[in-house]
């Protein structure tokens, strides 16, 4: 018998690996909608399991808290339980002797601090706070609410048209969004807890592709109700609220200052992410959809407002976030400097740009700056660079996003501050001069970087794209009377401006540059407010109804990714960069979704879907 | 269709049926409790399990068929299963059996003793505080969360008072936004009870306060039964629908101990005078259309609390059961003076609402306080008009209200071997009814009854019964209407019950997609029949059977119109004078908005 072992500790550690990963990816998948006293007390049991007993702090402390806090959770508890509660947790956080204790002592604090409410309403109402309620999770994630579930089903059993059908009911840009969506619907998708999110995307994208989404045609336009409304921009959100309008029976008019519609799913996003065609198969069925007449090359300022109000029953806002905005550094007016709009815009035109044979630097880490970056490469750039203040992992940009970008050819250059932009005597940019960063503390949920003890940095560029943010050009509205916060358009929860009985306002003009589907679900929630607000309750018949479930099938299976073309042939032209989805990859993604809306809270919380 | 095989047997189904509901049709019977049919198939309780070949066990009533599907519900895996679930359930109710309303009619306890459950191990859980006088009564602990009082509340009934919240073992059942019952909207059609499969939902019992009654003796206790009573009253008692007949049914009362027994049919013929009267002057007006019949309490909660723009348009006859409250007050209460004795009135009732309905002060009349426009034999003296708020200090009309299920545990408190009584009248002057009356227990039939007089009463001929005819109402779509002309005008009906039906039929005359000139709603699915305090038989609805009954009576009735009951006659020519008149309105009708919930 020798002194050392190797192979034992090996493998029942590969085994605790195996169900921490799994544990893991339980805590990822956590319901939306669930109690949060729950989740303080869950958090504290796992705690609990962690400690190795040693000390008074976790031995005594732990079994104590769990216990109030489980008094909390069937609101057998009182104010002081909570008092009780804080002060264990402080003397575990306090004394504990190692981050086992101390750290779960600062957990249950901190959400006792964050979920004050809910934890008020266990002791004050014996219920759960309103709004506390576990939900079909893709559902509640996407902004827009469409029936995940539901057109999944309708896939899986080819029902492809009826699919189409279904995500329409909730949003009528089921392409746009198979080819861009962020997709929120993933991040607490229930699978995750067998083996990883439902490629929900992924089947979008199958449905779409197999069945063009204008050959699918849209439900009858209910009776005219005689009633007009204005639409202040073709965009994702104001599109959406002409669509559902015009199915309702309003008479729309939607006014778009470009020349062509589609917002920022045309002016932003590049063609290889969403083909202009593809684009336009949505845009075809959104106007298909009853009386919805487009002016285009009309741009409304504060009298056409004035005149729009007082012609139109009511009128939606949905200018969107259309600026770029600019870094104060020096040399920022160098020729050669450009904003991400400018570069996007311009492609939404069709005019794409040719940079051969120059460097190119790209400021930001968003989904914008990485448009920007494979952008330049399709238009020939010698070199394309993304400078980046924090790390590679802070990005905001999607990860996918960035190892396309990457692959592509794209160098990152992260912890790179901006400093200032050196020109030649022409006054044209030659380099991008960076203040190296370090990562620092945690700030705000964030590591925030901080200067780093390092030599300036220079990145040759003849041009400098800064894509580290939009902003709304918002004056003529401000003018007309409209509140703003300094940056973007004031709306109440249901859409409405404030001071105005028949304006609403949404999408990024309200809440800043967000996501696709976001400004989708604006124009929907806009679009029921306004058919209430004249006196209707319109409700919708999508076409498809929702088909029965199969029992989960509970093999655990790798997720089918998207795939895309080989990154040195994509690189070299503006064609859509994805692969198809095959109908078999199709099937096996479709058959891991566990219907939620039919199985575990969903058979309670799921109905209601139908209609909103 | 599917094909799927169960038990070894090739069974068809609808594509999208549920394998409980495939078996079910299939006469094969799978043990259920949170399933209630096509509004609550949500697979929480686990005891409806069965095999599905390949897959495992699964929840039947939220698995559809699929072509192909061999389903086993009978193999000792399956019974083990589902017995480990009901253990769970068990260790978690107050199983106080032998105390408990429900202990003939729980679906728990069935369960319990066919799978051979022991009792639980630790401690049973508490009841949580509640309004001991609501007529409503919920013991938190015998709750099983099987989420139908929900399920029904909000999809049947409109209301939405239960809601659930909480955690994993902390989830439980409350009133919405934790408002105390009073305040929440409640109907108390008393759906949620006949639908809880245990005792967790009961009525208020008010048994021993009728015993009291009948015990002392300075107290005539008069009884009244309602028309649907006679429906259903055998059926916790072991009664064939043939042996519980209405003779039987006021022999039972007699033998009971009640002194009077009358028949709220009179009553209703009364309403029929009145609120048909009622209805022929509101044709000749300009009053907004339609109005609505109000003899249901429920409903007349229900549109106080949830559509309350509607109430001016409710008639303003009281319910059946508070004229005949009215009328025994103020024509027999001298009579019980003279002997000592002072007047105990006993509703016998489908319904929790009425239970609520007889303690509402403005309902109540003052004895004495008009006199008839014909001679009174009992020689009131005429007084004064009594000032509203004396009339509401004053005693109520109706002392107290029994469900039919408490009027059973009555009946097997006091020994009544029902079976061996012979058939005994009801007591007159106030036992004498009509057809006509017999019917107000099931939709339609309080609008049948009105229109067989009010044609009379603008015609002066008697109707078709077939133009009257309402027989197709039912709750399965949201109402009956149809079209009728008496003499020159014609009338346009509508008949809906459920709360969830009525709820649609306001909103579509709110937006003017439908009109009315009269339109009759009662809160409970199928009318009073399928009322909230009737007998419970676990996922059976016995409304339309339970009609069935009523329009027999009706049929086989000599007398089948009202204004032709010679007793009712007699009464508005020695009391009331005539319909409509000042002593009609003192004794029974209601100012319907100087009341609210």
């Amino acid at each position: 018998m020798g002194r050392l072992t190797v192979e034992v500790a090996a493998r029942a550690d590969a085994r605790t690996g195996e169900f921490v990963e799994a544990f893991a990816r339980r805590v990822e998948a956590m319901p939306p909608g669930q109690c949060p006293v729950g989740m303080v007390l869950g958090q504290l049991q796992a705690s609990a399991a962690q400690t190795c007993g040693k000390c008074t702090p976790c031995a005594q402390g732990m079994p104590k808290i769990e216990a109030l806090l489980g008094d909390v959770a069937a609101f057998r508890a009182t104010a002081a339980t909570v008092d009780e509660i804080r002060d264990a947790a402080t003397l575990l956080r306090d004394t504990a002797d190692c981050a086992v204790g101390w750290q779960a002592g600062a957990m249950v604090l901190a959400g006792l601090d964050a979920f004050a409410e809910e934890f008020a309403s266990h002791v004050d109402a014996g219920t759960c706070a309103p709004g506390t309620r576990q939900t079909v999770p893709c559902v509640t994630r996407c902004p827009a609410h469409v029936n995940v579930p539901a057109y999944i089903a309708l896939a899986e059993e080819g029902r492809v048209a009826e699919a189409v059908k279904m995500i329409r009911k909730d949003n009528p840009f089921p392409t746009a969004c198979a080819l861009v969506c962020e997709h929120p619907c993933e991040e607490r998708c229930r699978r995750t807890m067998v083996d990883a999110p439902v490629n929900i995307r992924g089947i979008k994208k199958y449905i779409v592709d197999t069945v063009p989404a204008d050959s699918v045609e849209t439900p009858a336009p209910l009776a005219p109700t005689g009633k007009r409304i204005a639409v202040v921009g073709a965009g994702p959100s104001g599109l959406t609220c002409a669509y559902f309008l015009g199915l309702m029976g309003h008479a729309v008019t939607v006014f778009e200052r470009r020349s062509r519609l589609g917002g920022m799913m045309r002016y932003g996003i590049p063609a290889y992410r969403l083909p202009r065609e593809r684009l336009d198969e949505d845009i075809r069925a959104v106007l298909g959809a009853g009386d919805i007449e487009v002016r285009t090359g009309c741009d409304v300022q504060t009298d056409e407002m004035r005149t729009l109000v007082d012609e139109f029953d009511a009128v939606y806002v949905a200018v969107g976030a259309q600026g770029g905005k600019t870094l104060s550094i020096e040399g920022a007016d160098a020729a050669g400097v450009m904003s991400a709009v400018d570069v996007l815009e311009a492609i939404g035109d069709e005019q794409y740009p040719d940079f051969t044979g120059k460097n190119v630097v790209v400021i930001g880490g968003g989904n914008v700056a990485m448009d920007c970056a494979r952008t330049a490469v399709r238009a020939g750039a010698a070199s394309v660079t993304v400078a980046y203040r924090r790390r590679l992992e802070d990005m905001t940009a999607l990860p996918s996003e960035v190892e396309a970008a990457m692959m592509e050819g794209v160098e990152m250059r992260c912890l790179q501050a901006p400093a200032s932009i050196e020109a030649n005597a022409e006054g044209c940019a030659t380099a991008l001069i960076c203040q190296p960063q370090r990562i620092g503390a945690v700030r705000g949920g964030r590591p925030a970087p901080v200067p780093a003890d390092k030599p300036e940095v220079r990145l040759a560029a003849d041009l400098v794209i800064i894509a580290v943010g939009q902003a709304i050009e918002c004056a003529p509205f401000e003018e007309f009377g409209m509140q703003h916060d300094r940056t973007y358009l004031c709306a109440d929860a249901c859409l409405q401006a404030p001071g105005f009985d028949t304006v609403f306002v949404g999408g990024d003009c309200q809440w800043g540059p967000k996501t696709v589907i976001m400004a989708i679900a604006a124009g929907k929630t806009a679009a029921a407010n306004i058919d209430e607000l004249l006196g209707f309750h319109h409700k919708l018949d999508c076409g498809a109804a929702v088909p029965p479930a199969h029992p989960n099938d509970r093999t655990a299976y790798g997720r089918v990714q998207v795939a895309e073309r080989p990154a040195r042939e994509r690189k070299c032209d503006f064609k859509y960069v994805e692969e198809p989805v095959s109908a078999e990859e199709a099937a096996q993604e479709c058959g891991r979704c566990l219907r939620c809306d039919v199985y575990g809270i969903g058979a309670l919380t799921g109905r209601g879907l139908e209609a909103w | 269709m599917v094909t799927i095989t169960i038990n070894g047997q090739a069974v068809e189904a609808p594509e999208g049926t549920s394998v409980l509901d495939a078996a079910t049709a299939a006469g094969v019977t799978i043990p259920t409790l949170c399933y209630l049919k096509d509004l609550n198939c949500i697979g929480s309780c686990r005891v409806c399990l069965v095999d599905v070949e390949g897959e495992g066990l699964a929840a039947s009533c939220n698995t559809a068929v699929r072509e192909g599907m061999v389903v086993r519900t009978d193999t000792p895996q399956v019974a083990a299963a589902r017995r480990a679930n009901l253990q769970a359930i068990m260790d978690d109710h107050r199983a106080l059996c032998a105390t408990c309303v429900r202990q003939d009619t729980c679906a728990l306890r069935d369960l319990a003793s066919t799978f051979n459950l022991a009792d639980a191990p630790g401690l049973l859980p508490e009841p949580a505080p509640w309004d001991a006088d609501f007529p409503l009564q919920r013991d938190s602990s015998k709750c099983i969360k099987c989420m139908r009082c929900v399920a029904i509340c909000e999809k049947v009934q409109h209301c939405a008072v239960w809601d659930f919240t909480g955690v994993g073992p902390s989830t439980k059942i409350i009133v919405r936004d934790s408002l105390p019952i009073a305040e929440a909207g409640c109907a108390l059609c008393g759906q949620c009870i006949t639908h809880c499969p245990t005792g967790a939902l009961t009525a208020r019992d008010d048994v021993s306060l009728i015993m009291e009654a009948i015990l002392d003796p300075a107290v005539e206790t008069v009884v009244q039964v309602a028309p649907a009573v006679r429906t259903a009253w055998g059926e916790g008692l072991g009664l064939s629908r043939e042996e519980a007949t209405p003779g039987r049914l006021a022999a039972a009362l007699h033998a009971v101990g009640f002194d009077k027994v009358f028949d709220t049919d009179f009553a209703a013929d009364l309403t029929i005078m009145e609120e048909g009267s009622e209805f022929v002057e509101f044709l000749g007006s300009d009053a907004p259309r339609p109005m609505f019949t109000s003899c249901c309490p429920g409903w007349v909660r229900f549109v106080k609390q949830h559509y309350p723009q509607f109430t001016a348009q409710l008639s303003s006859a009281k319910s059946p059961h508070q004229m005949m409250g009215a009328v025994v007050k103020n024509t027999l209460a001298a009579e019980a003076a003279e002997a000592g004795r002072r007047l105990f009135v006993v509703s016998i009732m489908p319904c929790v609402a009425k239970k609520y309905e007889c303690d509402v002060p403005e309902l109540s009349t003052v004895v004495g306080a008009t006199h008839g426009a014909g001679t009174s034999d009992a020689g009131l003296v005429p007084d004064a008009p009594v000032a509203p708020e004396l009339a509401a200090e004053a005693a109520p009309d109706v002392d107290a209200v029994l469900t039919v299920r408490e009027f059973g545990r009555l009946l097997r408190l006091v020994g009544v071997d029902c079976t061996a009584l012979s058939e005994a009248p009801f007591d007159n002057p106030l036992g004498l009814s009509t057809g006509a009356a017999t019917i107000f227990g099931r939709t339609g039939g309080v609008m049948e009854a009105a229109l067989r007089s009010a044609a009379y009463l603008i015609t002066g001929e008697n109707p078709d019964f077939s133009a009257c005819d309402t027989t197709a109402a039912t709750s399965e779509t949201p109402w009956m209407s149809r079209e009728l002309s008496i003499g020159d005008a014609t009338v346009r009906i509508a008949v809906a019950s459920g709360l969830e039906n009525t709820s649609k039929l306001l909103d579509a005359l709110e937006s003017g997609e439908a009109a009315f000139d009269f339109v009759e709603i009662m809160a409970c699915p199928g009318g009073c029949v399928g009322g909230g305090g009737q007998p419970i038989q676990f996922n059976s609805e016995l409304a339309q059977a339970r009609a069935g009954v009523l329009n027999r009576l009706d049929a086989a009735d000599k007398l089948r119109y009202s204004h032709e009951n010679p007793d009712i006659a007699k009464l508005y020519a020695d009391w009331i004078g005539e319909p409509l008149s000042h002593t009609a309105h003192e004794w029974l009708h209601t100012d319907q908005e100087s009341w609210q919930i």
